[in-house]
């Protein structure tokens, strides 16, 4: 279709940056950094050249054809045992309405992390090495359309964020860093065997007329593809599909973090230096959503019709129950770290709903809070660099001192409490309608209308016990914001800002994408129903 | 001359005064005078909603202008078809009547800060912050859809939040303007899911699209129940922006926020918007949630009508007697007496308004004493402050040639027309009795503040009446409440041109039998009134409210003299001793003088559960939910360890015992193990011996 | 009186071959017990010898006897010069003391 292949560029070029890095001198700190925002600064302009060649009328989800910037070819052939057939796994990467916006967002906070990064002041070369990797990984995730593509991708990315908060961290990084890996590489596990069973479970049909075993993704979606004997085939009548549809959202849910599988968030985001909260916050827990959404809905349609309530309750107790922790907390991040989880929930709730509004929600409100928060963890990042301390009651009468940081800080949390002209209303705002209009879970929808109120009540209260009040005159030596963090905030502020009062630039962008899931949801549960045993 | 212009016209009233917030608040000090900007911007925006509202009412009454755009498009929705969500705007009169009350009393706002705010060292924030909140509350009244209602709803939140927390040093400030967003909010979360159920029914925001839907017999899931149900909880933002019972705590907190702010949005303006979302929603109330807003209102009026009694706060007095006449508004709408409601609406912003800056210009001169105990006698001093604060309080009181006697005697007499018709009176006992608490409590403060003897020699001698540019607005919203702008007949508000020709009932389109019976045409009226679409109310009420007004007129007359009388008596001429009274009446006195203790209540019973539910779910996620984590990692270190130690001494030890053992066997046969060739021989042929023995047979 | 017969060659061996062994066994000099292993040798060589007279071998038992006396002269001188390097070394040639072969 095109010449270009613009998302391998867009998924290796941070490793090529790092490969740079690699071969520069460990003296030359100024040159590092620099290749870690050019690579990335590129990388921002390519997502923008994607998206002005971007064609809003094709959906993408379960039909390859409408797929965009596709890249596909033979990436390991190995001819096995008679039994397993050919091993065959492509290079296989697109883009619809679903990752389009989350790869602008992982280039967009890629890029402003990478500018927050400059303040590292140890092992530069390490650093910067192991966050380009990252992006790497990431991007791949959202562009990948072959399953061990993005297991592979997945793990990629593990790894350096490992080293980022074990090396670079708190006080107590090694716990954090630990616990974090830990936890992601436990839900990788039920990942790997669910992409397993699925790949030994569906065929795909080669141009030579061989059927041999698929990782392709698309493939997966279609019942048809299914071999009659699979582990997790739907004609199977002792198909474990049910157990494995538990698993791989178990796996995916560490990473939104869903209550229960959350507590490793607080622990990472606080011991994170800041740009790597930032990209934790800001990319990092849309994989588990998205990973919901490209994979646990489309390949197993049937289940999550049967699962929608459970996914909402999930997600109500997410809302809830992150504002109400995060209203306890003392700690400036860990405040934040829960309002994720909360903000997450709303996520879930809109994907539970099943229909367009929701979904439209959900992945709007998926880039929204990856603004939004990436937002918050700047303006944390920006008081602890100053004050080195992040307890809520060891501040007061900020505003005094730091005027115009703190009129960000107000517009990031107004922005996160949804107040109507920034995103983040539009995309609470649908998820809600979207919820509510699914019969199904509309009780639990108006329970997590409560979530509105208790997210402005901390964020408020955290907003008058550091901001307000009288100055704290141990704090009077704090200089308002420099240059290099109005490099970071405008840009995030003029975005919220931009979509809070016209929304339809990324609405539409992810419109008919949302809607032929819809569709495609719908029409396979009456597939679904014709073959029940 | 055609309207086509209003509309282009009415979005520059709209936006005029973002762009002057986003000016004012970048510029902010690095231009000395950005507040300028707003000042002229203001003028303008004044200028052009006189034009604008005076062209519709007098042009073009019976036209309703409306223009939208799509703002999301949902395209195909699959089972639902297409869904767009259009962002708009409507002008019709109420439009036009909040638009002039919005644009005058903000401008003037803004004349009476330059002097009143001068020397503050956020100066030019304030005025940008008036700009934010002059657009959002445009847009509360511009709007034609129930979203973007919303939007402009929250927005009004957030700059009446900044501008109540403008000193935000002051503790009290920052907590009352928290306080004050997010007790709004609560209201706010009933209005978003009414707006869910509209969303879920009807598919669109737009008022005329659901009414015309609700007129041809579509019923939120098909009940009658539910429209009630879609009505009370639109109307609970209503509670919330209104101050209204029992969400009304915030409003007289919000006083921290500087006096031209609490004149212009938590007097005037702003909390006016509830009783506007009423109306804008009336036609389809059914009769139930009219009855819910109709008791809401009678308890909104009354409760904190009992409170200013005895306040002495002159700005909390005022905060308390402005829920109470929004009460008697909201009261009204749920009456039935949509016309007065909303008639009191714009003449209490302008004699409200004029109450809290004349308070403003008495604050001003007094060097920020707000207690009227220690004023008294400022007449002398502020002579201009005085007579305007006087004509202000006959007109909330209800004193003929006013503006005020002509709404509220309008709503009165509803209040007992529906008394007549439903034989349920306590709306009317309610107003009635209200009305002279009102009386008496304005006059109180009036009393104290301006008649008598100084009680704090030092700063009355310091006082002097305020400049000409806070003195202006007074005198002009002081000429606004008289009668004649409103009727040429000061005794009835019927025949002016405000009634007759500007607020219209508009029709209910709620199926019959669910509407109050009195709104129900008569079947032989029908044909006739087909040609006034306006007209909701049956003959019957019509009739009942002829009746009632004499009565209604004259009852109010006595009672507001007779609250008049006793402040007099109390206050000024002594007759009365009320410490001796307070005395006697001492826990009614202190519950009134503790607002009920609703703080208290909610405080010990709302926020401290919420917080108390917070921290032990705090504890549980960081015991519980974490210990589990945690615990799950220590037990597989401890399993780790087990198999560690299994490792070294069992699997390690079941090799390591074989080499002893065999050890143990060598240490046995060592012994053998001489060195001595010649053993070794003898052995070597002893076993050579033994074997032939065993194996050959000989 | 009979004739001598195989019995008595080989009572004569297994004679031979007993003071071979008493020796080897008992002697504490190294020098006997070599005389010892001599003493069995030739017993061996008289059984070969007799074996071949009296039986249907030919005269492979005598070759081999002829066999034997040359491997045992050959024997006597390596033994002897180990002997010799013992005494070199442990300044002794009895049997009981050297007993390295323990460790």
């Amino acid at each position: 279709m095109q010449q270009v292949p613009f998302l391998s560029l867009i998924t290796f070029l941070p490793l090529f940056g790092m490969i740079i890095i690699l071969l520069l001198p460990k003296s030359n700190e100024k040159a590092i950094k620099s290749v870690s925002i050019i690579i990335t600064g590129i990388q921002v302009v390519l997502a923008g050249m994607i998206w002005s060649m971007y064609n809003y009328s094709l959906g993408g989800i379960n039909n390859q054809a409408t797929y965009q910037f596709v890249e596909k070819f033979r990436w390991i052939e190995i001819a096995t045992v008679s039994w397993l057939g050919t091993i065959k796994v492509d290079y296989f990467m697109g883009i619809d309405g679903l990752s389009a916006p989350l790869l602008f967002l992982t280039a967009l906070i890629s890029f402003i992390a990478a500018i927050s990064s400059w303040k590292i002041d140890h092992s530069l070369k390490g650093y910067h090495a192991m966050y380009l990797l990252l992006v790497t990984g990431m991007v791949g995730v959202f562009v990948s359309l072959d399953l061990f593509l993005f297991y592979i991708f997945w793990e990629l990315m593990l790894l350096p964020m490992y080293f980022l908060i074990g090396i670079w961290g708190g006080p107590r990084k090694e716990y954090a860093a630990i616990k974090f890996f830990i936890y992601t590489l436990f839900g990788s596990v039920f990942l790997l065997l669910v992409m397993i069973g699925l790949y030994l479970s569906a065929t795909e049909t080669l141009a030579n007329g061989t059927k041999v075993f698929t990782f392709n993704m698309i493939a997966l979606m279609d019942p048809q593809n299914y071999t009659q004997t699979g582990i997790l085939s739907p004609l199977n009548p002792n198909n474990l599909r049910f157990v494995a549809y538990i698993a791989m959202f178990v796996g995916f849910a560490i990473k939104i973090p869903m209550f229960p599988f959350h507590t490793w968030l607080p622990d990472a985001h606080v011991e994170a230096p800041t740009a790597i909260s930032v990209i934790l916050a800001g990319v990092l827990l849309k994989m588990g959503t998205y990973g919901i959404l490209r994979l646990n809905f489309p390949i197993f349609p049937e289940i999550t019709q049967q699962l929608v309530w459970w996914i909402a309750l999930f997600g109500a107790i997410n809302i809830i129950y992150g504002a109400l922790c995060a209203m306890a907390q003392k700690d400036f991040k860990k405040l934040i770290a829960y309002s994720s989880v909360s903000h997450m929930g709303f996520v879930m709730l809109g994907m539970a709903s099943l229909n367009t509004a929701g979904i439209s929600g959900a992945v709007f409100q998926m880039f929204n809070h990856g603004t939004i928060t990436a937002m918050l963890f700047l303006i944390v990042g920006v008081i602890y660099d100053r004050a080195h301390t992040r307890g809520l009651d060891d501040f007061g009468g900020l505003a005094v001192q730091m005027p115009i940081y703190t009129g960000f800080v107000s517009f990031a949390f107004f922005a996160a409490i949804g107040l109507p002209g920034l995103s983040g209303f539009i995309s609470e705002a649908f998820v809600f309608l979207g919820a509510f209009s699914n019969v199904q879970i509309r009780v639990i929808t108006v329970v997590s209308t409560l979530g509105i109120l208790l997210g402005a009540g901390y964020m408020l209260w955290t907003l008058q016990r550091v901001y307000l009040g009288k100055l704290n005159e141990k704090w009077n030596k704090l200089p308002d914001l420099d240059f290099r963090e109005y490099a970071m905030l405008v840009p995030l502020a003029v975005i919220i800002l931009i979509l809070g009062v016209y929304p339809s630039f990324m609405l539409d962008l992810m419109n008919s994408s949302v809607n032929t899931m819809v569709t495609f949801m719908a029409k396979s549960q009456t597939f679904f129903s014709s073959i029940q045993f | 001359m055609n309207g086509s212009n209003l509309i282009t016209l009415s979005l520059f009233i709209l936006f005029a005064p973002l762009v002057g917030f986003w000016f004012t608040l970048i510029l902010g000090k690095k231009v000395e005078k950005s507040y300028l900007i707003e000042i002229v911007i203001s003028t303008l925006v004044l200028l052009t909603t006189i034009y604008v509202t005076f062209t519709k009412l007098f042009y073009f009454p019976d036209t309703k202008f409306v223009s939208e755009f799509t703002w999301i498009n949902l395209g195909e929705m699959p089972l639902l078809g297409k869904v767009t969500v259009e962002l708009g705007m409507m002008i019709d009169n109420i439009t036009a009547l909040m638009l002039f009350v919005v644009a005058l009393i903000s401008s003037l706002v803004h004349y009476y800060s330059i002097e009143y705010m001068k020397g503050d060292k956020r100066y030019n924030r304030y005025f940008a912050f008036l700009g934010i909140f002059t657009f959002s509350m445009m847009g509360i009244v511009l709007t034609h859809n129930i979203l973007m209602m919303y939007i402009f709803w929250e927005l009004v939140g957030l700059s009446s939040y900044l501008l109540i927390g403008f000193w935000f040093e002051k503790d009290s400030a920052s907590d009352a303007s928290k306080k004050a967003f997010l007790v709004n909010r609560i209201g706010d979360l009933g209005m978003f899911a009414g707006i869910l159920l509209i969303f879920v029914n009807y598919h669109t925001f737009t008022f005329d699209k659901i009414f015309m839907a609700i007129g041809n017999g579509v019923l939120p899931f098909n009940s009658e129940f539910w429209l009630t149900i879609v009505g009370i909880l639109l109307f609970c933002g209503a509670i919330g922006k209104s101050a209204q019972f029992p969400l009304h705590v915030w409003l007289p907190d919000a006083m921290e926020g500087p006096t031209p702010v609490s004149a212009l949005i938590h007097a005037a303006t702003m909390v006016a918007a509830g009783v506007y979302l009423v109306a804008r929603i009336f036609p389809m109330m059914t009769g139930d949630a009219l009855l819910f807003v109709a008791v809401i209102g009678a308890l909104s009026a009354f409760i904190p009508a009992t409170i200013a009694l005895t306040q002495t706060d002159i700005k909390k007095v005022l905060a308390y007697s402005t829920i109470s006449q929004l009460g008697y508004m909201i009261m009204a709408l749920g009456v039935g007496s949509f016309a007065f409601g909303f008639f009191h609406l714009v003449t209490h912003a302008f004699f409200k308004a004029g109450l809290f800056l004349g308070a403003g210009s008495v604050i001003h001169a007094m060097h920020h004493e707000q207690d009227i105990m220690k004023m008294g006698g400022l007449r002398k001093k502020l002579p201009v402050t005085y007579y305007t604060f006087l004509i202000f309080c006959l007109a909330i009181s209800g004193v003929p040639l006013t503006s005020g006697f002509l709404t509220k005697d309008g709503i009165l007499a509803g209040t007992f027309a529906f008394g007549l018709l439903t034989g349920n009176s306590i709306f009317a006992i309610t107003g009635f009795f209200v009305a002279m608490l009102t009386a008496f409590y304005m006059f109180r403060i009036l009393i104290l503040t301006f008649h008598g003897k100084p009680q704090d020699e030092h700063k009355y001698e310091h006082a002097h009446e305020s400049p000409f540019l806070m003195i202006a607005p007074l005198v002009l919203l002081a000429i606004l409440s008289i009668f004649i702008f409103y009727t040429a007949n000061p005794f009835n508000a019927d025949s002016g041109w405000v009634l007759s020709n500007w607020i219209k009932t508009p029709a209910s389109v709620v199926p019959e039998h669910a509407r109050y019976s009195f709104m129900v045409p008569e079947k032989m009226q029908e044909a006739a009134v087909k040609t006034t679409e306006h007209i909701t109310h049956s003959e019957v009420y019509t009739e009942a409210l002829h009746h009632a007004h004499i009565p209604a007129v004259l009852l109010s007359l006595v009672l507001a003299g007779l609250g008049i009388l006793l402040a007099f008596a109390f206050y000024q001429w002594k007759k009365i001793d009320v410490d001796a009274l307070t005395l006697k009446v001492k826990p009614l006195y202190t519950f009134s003088l503790n607002k009920w203790y609703f703080d208290e209540f909610y405080h010990k019973t709302f926020v401290s559960g919420l917080l108390g539910i917070s921290n032990i779910l705090a504890w549980f996620d960081n015991y519980v939910v974490d210990g589990i984590v945690n615990g799950a990692a220590s037990v597989t270190r401890m399993l780790s360890r087990f198999s560690g130690v299994f490792d070294n001494y069992v699997v390690d030890g079941a090799v390591n015992l074989t080499a002893t053992f065999s050890g143990l066997i060598g240490l046995a046969f060592r012994k053998l193990q001489t060195g001595k060739v010649q053993a070794y021989v003898v052995l070597v042929v002893f076993s050579l011996v033994l074997l032939l023995l065993f194996f050959v047979k000989i | 009186m009979t004739s001598i017969g195989l019995q008595h060659y080989l009572v004569v061996s297994s004679i031979l071959f007993s003071l071979g062994l008493f020796g080897i066994v008992t002697r504490k000099n190294a020098v006997m017990v070599l005389m010892g292993i001599e003493l069995i040798l030739n017993s061996a060589n008289i059984n070969f010898v007799a074996f071949a007279r009296y039986g249907n071998f030919g005269f492979d038992g005598q070759l081999i006897a002829l066999f034997v006396v040359i491997l045992a002269a050959a024997e006597a001188a390596v033994a002897l010069a180990i002997v010799l390097n013992i005494y070199k070394n442990f300044s002794t040639v009895n049997v009981d003391e050297i007993d390295k072969l323990k460790e």
